[in-house]
């Protein structure tokens, strides 16, 4: 598909040798730690110069749809294409990078290592510092690519595979204060979606259908104990489907918007409420929502409310920052960038992967 | 016949009546009891069955600290349990050729023990043997648990388990 292959990229692109400003620095960084490929080129740490992602490129093949890349040799076909479209769009060339970021877990293990091995062969034939990590910090730091972070700072992360709540006691401290005991918001969202009949992944229909809905069927909040921040939606899955079993016991249609409705309330209510508890609990001057479910319009709605009232700033990201991008792993590795924490070159991809323990 | 499917050789489909998730925590439990490196849980059930409440039952009782949630988004979750490694997966959202590149044997045939969530989605190919249990609902905490063993370990499984035998019914035969 794409013409050439060579790894040395072409000058030829490039018709006015445009120089940098001198006061740049420029991190390449790769994300692939589950369907998606993703290569950015971000200048300081801020400024998003490019932020390819596989899917997108791939919307113009007949696919229809997002083409999962679950699978280590879909991302190793994409892999130097992605990382060549990056530089061009990021108008810049290889031997002006000057260092790489890549996500080193958590994740499905054969996708990292693709990601990973890439990395680390960029970082030692340009001869720069390699900085390993972590895929939850990229979803927080998404939100240093919008604005400047005020701590401590609260993070909610809601995506497909997560459902937690950060500490951010300053720059680069992480605490995991809650975290999700069975099905992440997003996987929640999706089982709702098949139960309901839409196809997978259905999170952004019950989004839609709740929106118009007219009614609501009440269903139950799972609060947990009282000190928890956690998070447990199985409770709330099954409940719809019982809802759903009852109106065919009694040869009834089910509402499924008023349904859509009562499990949207009862996500948006617990996952909120846990937020702005934690906030002030530890004193946060800043709420930063990310990950994929930040797109969700109710879930958006509700915490901008909640955060005004009590005037607590909020951030969020624009979607493209929201679901996986190599962007946001660029915003997370210049925090150690500034350090001069870099990884080694025995870097290993990790599947399981403590946040805690990146910190700076 | 030389040839047979998969299924054959020991088609005896076996059942525990599980009346509370207790009752279902304990049946994990007594499974994890014969679990060794290399065993393979192929489990299904509808939506909300409690797939993934058994897999944490049965992870807990390999001794794997903290939490166990869902594997839907990510496919495979590794953790380390006290006695073996466990590999929780779900298959819900692949296609069986992208469950074939993703490189499964090497879980299969790894250190620790393999739960596949929605395994009948991959069915031709999990390992040759392996131990296929179904969850169906038969009330809100009620469970009806069919267990039908593919080799003669998993069936020695079953008989020492002292699972009744099933008529059959409930348990599909793809």
């Amino acid at each position: 598909m794409s013409e050439t292959t060579n790894t040395a990229a072409s000058p030829s692109d490039h018709i006015e040798n445009q120089e940098l400003p001198d006061s740049g620095y420029l991190l390449l960084a790769i994300e692939t730690s589950c369907d998606e490929t993703s290569v950015a080129v971000v200048r300081n740490g801020r400024e998003v110069l490019s932020n390819i992602i596989s899917s997108q490129i791939d919307t113009h093949r007949q696919f229809g749809g997002v083409v999962p890349e679950i699978a280590s040799r879909k991302h190793v076909e994409s892999m130097t294409l992605i990382i060549e479209e990056a530089l061009r769009e990021a108008q810049v060339e290889l031997p002006d990078i000057d260092g790489i970021a890549v996500t080193q877990g958590p994740g499905l293990i054969g996708a990292l290592l693709v990601g990973v091995v890439a990395a680390k062969s960029l970082a030692m034939a340009l001869d720069v510092p390699l900085i390993g990590t972590h895929h939850i910090a990229g979803h927080i730091y998404a939100n240093h690519l919008v604005g400047d972070i005020l701590y401590p700072a609260i993070a909610l992360v809601v995506s497909g595979g997560h459902t937690e709540i950060v500490l951010l006691e300053s720059e680069g401290k992480f605490r995991m204060i809650g975290r999700t005991r069975d099905d992440a918001v997003g996987e929640a969202y999706d089982k709702v979606a098949r139960a309901l009949r839409f196809p997978y992944p259905g999170g952004p229909y019950v989004d839609r259908l709740a929106q118009e809905a007219t009614e609501e069927v009440v269903l139950p909040r799972s609060w947990l104990e009282p000190d928890s921040y956690d998070f447990s939606f199985s409770g709330l899955k099954s409940a719809v489907l019982a809802e759903i079993n009852r109106s065919r016991m009694k040869g009834e249609t089910p509402e499924f918007s008023a349904l859509a409705r009562g499990f949207q309330q009862s996500v948006i209510d617990v996952v909120t409420g846990k937020a702005i508890k934690a906030a002030k609990e530890f004193g946060a001057r800043q709420m930063l929502l990310c990950g994929g479910v930040a797109a969700n319009k109710g879930l958006r709605t509700k915490l901008t409310e909640l955060c005004a009232e009590v005037g607590l700033p909020l951030l969020i990201p624009p979607n493209k920052l929201c679901t996986d991008n190599a962007a946001m792993i660029a915003a997370a590795a210049d925090m150690k960038w500034r350090r001069k924490q870099f990884s080694s070159l025995d870097l290993k991809a990790e599947a399981v992967m403590s946040l805690e323990e990146w910190s700076v | 016949m030389m040839q047979g499917k998969q299924t054959d050789g020991d088609s005896t489909i076996y059942v525990r009546v599980a009346g509370t998730v207790e009752d279902t925590v304990a049946f994990a439990e007594e499974l994890a009891r014969l679990a060794g490196p290399g065993s393979v849980l192929a489990l299904d059930g509808d939506l909300g069955a409690g797939k993934t409440r058994f897999a944490q039952a049965f992870a807990a009782a390999i001794g794997v600290k903290g939490i166990v949630n869902s594997p839907t988004y990510t496919i495979i979750k590794e953790y380390e349990g006290d006695k073996l490694p466990f590999y929780h997966m779900d298959v819900y959202r692949l296609s069986l050729e992208e469950a074939d590149e993703l490189g499964l044997d090497e879980y299969f045939h790894g250190q620790g023990v393999t739960l596949v969530e929605w395994a009948s989605l991959i069915e031709p190919i999990l390992p040759p043997e392996r131990l296929h249990i179904r969850l169906e609902t038969t009330g809100a905490e009620s469970r009806r648990i069919y267990c039908r063993p593919v080799g003669s370990e998993y069936a020695g499984w079953c008989e020492r388990l002292k699972l009744d035998k099933s008529d059959g019914e409930g348990e599909s035969t793809t």
